[in-house]
């Protein structure tokens, strides 16, 4: 079946675009834009936690009364911000981008094939996405405010909040629906179209970490979506799905039946949001495993028992989901079965860490800058999962349980984990992309400072969980052993600062190397996979004949080779 | 720009998976159906049993109308019958026989809807909301929540699959002359879709009305 | 009583079963302290041995690494001891092994709601009279049913005190919200659910004045929603309860 295509118009060519590449760059833009919003929430909250009840600098006097006393953050408006910056961050930010950009733009490249096997579903995904993404930003205009539960909308908090909340809903209905129908895309598109020759076992691992994210998104989600239906059921129609009889509110019962179980959101939430931590994290792993092949100039070592690992993750995900559930109130029995699966699905993770350490032997090393988000990614994500030993075991989590440790834990994998991996691709796939080189030194930059000033936001939070201090709380100094580690706050808000500012160097890079005279090669890096076989930029379609392969993505030194690289497609003796 | 992209295995079957884009596309939408109605009748389960609801009424006791949804359960059934033989008509090259068979569908989907509506009408009429907690007691059940929640989010799925089915009942002597195979797994694919809404209402019947 | 010191690392602790936890978190971050030091190590080193310059290729071939396997039957093995030889057995000791009654327990009931905590103790006769719902008001926060008479010496105060060496059983209850018990000194934290009544059970090692708080989100006031604790001496708790007790005028 042929799409043919006479000349299109703007509209088409870049607005409703059914390639993948133009939606991959939808996507790219559209949650960096929300990435960069997001940080903005935390940056202000970061103002009033290091300094309690002062005017915010330069925004204060913009905010209305609902969210300022006189400049000063009201204790509303931090709990908005708290609830929307997770939810932003989370997706509309890191899963569009880890899966919609890169997953769109690189993965029909890397296996050979034209475009995604339903490409109109694809332009649909995107859709869906920025109505989301919008309904999620218009809540903050809402009389009431927007959501102010968590990110993690426990109810019946939820049940009772403002109206910020029901659009909460409803936004998180479209951008499951947005993952979804994406999710049946990579699925498809990997298992269909990939080139002849490309087998299973040669396919570059970003693509085996994309082919469980899928799965994940597909099966995951719709538990969310039903927890949504029954929440919103539970605002909008009186019903008490979550809702115990017998509440009373502010002095007042609650009119409501009753009958209901807080743990049932939590359980369904949950059955959801554990597999999602690892749909925001796998992609990543995927994009460093590729740069990490390229810039050691050999195969990556493992690579078998990695996807092995990658598909054991993915599925022991589902089975761990009630470690955050731990302080509930839970028997003996049920956390037992939920520490050890949780003890157990550290072994691949601690795998696929291991055999990209591992990959580093042996090699010859390049440093470009995607390379040094790559190997930052290492030891960042280590920390991050080392610290989650405590947390999954039941007994310590009753101390660090919603501490700052645990914020300090997450952010450890997702900020200076998935991020740099984030930064890693844009910087190794913005040649082809764009046919541009960027600039290497604002890239160093970029990178070092973003570097420290990570470490310098989450390594203090880890303390602060450790002295005991609550997450999600306005004012923290209230409680003395919080006033206490109350340096940690100041140094943890300042590195935030810092690493707002640290950003500059790359928004300047972004936009001064597209407007560069000289033009990047094919395939600059001298790199095995498929997508560099493409014209740069690739065309409607990627590949000027279709590709065949001949051996495996990492071919990197092959002893006898005229070069210190054999690309997939390329049938000279190998 | 200009330029043509064949996208393979929309209309011949993969040698892999031994079939077209499209249908394996659509298992995987069902299966990820199956983990939202597979939560939903969790949620019954653990409300059902988990909270202290003082006193669960069957279906009948809570006022279902067994007969009627036997009806409805008959109705679903027949249509996923003429489901298949629109389909199958449609490969025996008789183009009359589909229109007749999918129209069948149409319009039994179109009529469970409407006793659904009635059902939902009665109901309301006697003042039994999702809210209403059964009985009045310390500790309600949640059974007329879920029997709405439920049977509301299964009637959407009708929906969606009767209209979907009217559009291709409407542009399909269209479609069927100029990309044949195609359209064949069109129908085909919105089959499977039909029959899984078929199946989830014939786990949802007994669950409410006769347990 | 001394101001109980706090830094940047755990609390003071002054808790029967926090030493164990303590034990745990320190062993379980030395672990961790090892492993990443030791990836940390080797990253570094191959950074500097194996960086790309004239003369050096890399090499195709996958060194063997027996090592690696090592490593991994090391973690799993490591997480399993942690596991199977501390953190279940503190967890059953903490969540099953209720103090026996010839233990003395002082037995409390916590009442969470947005946004502070109330404290129902028996009272003399040791029975907790009958509560419900419908009797909240300002003046009768614990919704206590004024016909029962088990209710009339029953103590609600915004204060928790406790004797230090007898075990504590707090029942845990919750008016509107999920809020969660954190004690960091005492080293426990118990989410409290609406409509569940959760115990659990502690004990003081010694005296001092701390706080509570809550650690779960419950809305606007979430962050002030504190308490303070009182560990006193077996006599000085005495001497409270029958303080409490003349203000009832009993």
């Amino acid at each position: 079946m042929s799409e043919a295509h006479a000349e299109l118009g703007f509209l088409r060519k870049y607005v409703f675009s059914t390639d993948h590449k133009v939606i991959g760059i939808q996507y790219g833009i559209t949650a960096l834009v929300f990435l960069f919003f997001g940080f903005c929430l935390m940056m202000m909250m970061r103002w009033q936690l290091a300094y309690p009840g002062e005017p915010i600098p330069l925004v204060g006097g913009l905010l209305g009364e609902t969210m300022v006393d006189r400049g000063a953050m009201l204790p509303n408006f931090y709990n908005q911000l708290g609830a929307m910056h997770g939810t932003i961050m989370v997706f509309m930010g890191i899963v569009p981008l880890a899966v919609g950009a890169f997953g769109n733009y690189v993965v029909p490249l890397q296996i050979g094939a034209p475009d995604m096997a339903f490409p109109r579903l694809n332009m649909a995904s995107y859709q869906a996405f920025v109505v989301g993404g919008v309904v999620m930003l218009v809540s903050f205009l809402l009389p009431g405010g927007a959501a102010s539960s968590g990110w993690t909308s426990y109810a019946p908090l939820a049940v009772f909040a403002t109206s910020g909340q029901t659009f909460w809903l409803l936004g998180m209905l479209f951008l499951i629906a947005s993952s979804l129908l994406g999710g049946i895309n990579f699925i498809v598109t990997i298992i269909h179209l990939r080139a002849d020759g490309l087998t299973f076992f040669r396919l570059p691992f970003f693509v085996w970490s994309q082919l469980v994210t899928a799965f994940l998104l597909v099966l995951a989600f719709p538990a969310l979506q039903a927890a949504a239906i029954l929440q919103a059921m539970d605002r909008l129609a009186g019903t008490s799905f979550f809702l115990p009889s017998g509440l009373v509110v502010g002095g007042s019962a609650v009119a409501a039946a009753g009958g209901g179980s807080p743990l049932l959101w939590q359980h369904l939430f949950w059955f959801l949001a554990h597999p999602e931590v690892y749909v925001l994290i796998l992609p990543g792993m995927g994009i460093v495993a590729e740069v990490i092949a390229v810039n050691t100039r050999k195969p990556l070592w493992g690579y078998k028992p990695m996807v092995y690992s990658l598909l054991f993750l993915g599925f022991l995900s589902f089975g761990v989901w009630a470690h955050h559930m731990y302080m509930t109130g839970m028997g003996t029995t049920m956390s037992t079965f939920f520490q050890i699966t949780t003890m157990i699905i550290s072994i691949p993770s601690v795998i696929i860490l291991t055999c990209l350490v591992i990959s580093l032997w042996g090699a010859s090393i390049r440093f470009p800058v995607p390379m040094l988000f790559a190997l930052a990614f290492l030891p960042m994500f280590g920390i991050g999962g080392l610290t989650g030993l405590p947390l999954g075991l039941a007994a310590p989590d009753a101390f660090l349980h919603d501490s700052y440790y645990v914020i300090g834990h997450f952010h450890y994998v997702v900020a200076p984990g998935t991020i740099f991996a984030m930064f890693a691709g844009i910087y190794h796939w913005w040649p082809k992309a764009t046919g541009r080189h960027m600039n290497e030194t604002l890239g160093r930059i970029h990178f070092w400072f973003s570097f420290l000033f990570m470490n310098g936001i989450f390594m203090p939070m880890m303390f602060e969980g450790m002295a005991g201090v609550s997450r999600r709380l306005f004012d923290p100094t209230i409680y003395t052993h919080a006033e206490a580690a109350h340096g940690l706050t100041i140094m943890t808000s300042w590195s935030a600062w810092g690493l707002a500012l640290a950003q500059i160097p790359f928004v300047i890079n972004f936009f001064w190397s597209m407007r560069k005279e000289e033009r990047a090669e094919e395939n600059p890096w001298q790199a095995t996979t498929l997508e560099w076989a493409t014209p740069t930029p690739p065309p409607h379609g990627n590949f000027v004949e279709t590709p065949v392969v001949y051996r495996g993505p990492y071919e990197y030194s092959v002893p006898g080779a005229e070069r210190d690289f054999s690309p997939q497609f390329v049938k000279q003796g190998g | 720009m200009s330029s043509t992209i064949v996208i393979p295995y929309q209309a011949e079957a993969h040698p892999l998976t031994g079939v077209t884009s499209g249908k394996l596309g659509i298992w995987i939408f069902l299966a990820s159906e199956i983990m939202l109605f597979g939560a939903l009748f969790s949620s019954y389960v653990l409300l059902r049993v988990g909270t202290g609801a003082e006193y669960w009424p069957s279906g009948v006791e809570a006022g279902l109308n067994v007969p009627i949804g036997t009806v409805n359960t008959l109705i679903l059934i027949t249509s996923s019958v003429t489901m298949v033989m629109s389909w199958a008509s449609l490969k025996m090259d008789k183009f009359a026989a589909f229109k007749f068979y999918l129209g069948a569908t149409i319009g039994l989907g179109s009529l469970f809807l409407v006793v659904k509506g009635f059902e939902y009408s009665a109901k309301f009429s006697h003042h039994i909301y999702p809210a209403v907690g059964w009985p009045e007691a310390t500790d309600p059940s949640t059974f007329f929540g879920l029997y709405f929640t439920l049977t509301g989010l299964h009637a959407l799925h009708i929906l969606l699959g009767v209209l979907v089915n009217l559009w291709l009942l409407v542009y399909g002597a269209e479609l069927w002359k100029t990309e044949r195979v195609r359209f064949e797994g069109r129908i085909e694919i919105s089959g499977l879709y039909w029959h899984f809404v078929d199946l989830v209402w014939i786990f949802l019947f007994p669950v409410l009305y006769l347990l | 009583m001394n101001e109980p010191q706090y830094g940047w690392w755990l609390p003071p602790n002054v808790s029967a079963h926090g030493d164990d936890i303590d034990l745990m978190i320190n062993l379980i971050h030395w672990f961790m302290l090892a492993l990443f030091v030791g990836w940390s190590i080797f990253i570094v080193f191959c950074l500097i041995r194996f960086r790309a310059r004239p003369g050096h290729a890399a090499v195709y071939e996958p060194i063997e690494a027996r090592f690696n396997r090592w490593l991994e039957v090391g973690v799993a093995a490591a997480e399993a001891v942690v596991l199977i030889a501390f953190a279940m057995p503190v967890w059953s000791k903490i969540k099953t092994e209720f103090p026996a009654t010839n233990t003395n327990p002082v037995i409390v009931r916590v009442i969470g709601e947005q946004f502070k905590w109330l404290f129902h103790y028996p009272g003399r006769d040791g029975k907790f009279g009958k509560t419900a719902a419908e009797y909240y008001a300002d003046d009768n926060p614990a919704g206590l049913d004024f016909d029962d008479d088990d209710g009339i010496d029953d103590i609600t105060v915004r204060g928790l005190h406790i004797p230090e060496g007898r075990p504590v059983i707090a029942r845990l209850v919750t008016k509107d919200v999920i809020h969660s018990f954190k004690i960091p000194v005492m080293r426990i934290t118990q989410d409290v659910v609406p409509g569940m009544e959760i115990p659990i059970w502690f004990e003081a090692k010694s005296t001092g004045e701390f706080q509570i708080g809550c650690a779960q989100l419950c809305g606007l006031g979430h962050y002030e929603m504190k308490a303070k604790l009182t560990i006193e001496s077996p006599q000085e708790f005495q001497r409270w309860l029958d303080e409490e007790h003349s203000a009832l005028g009993l």
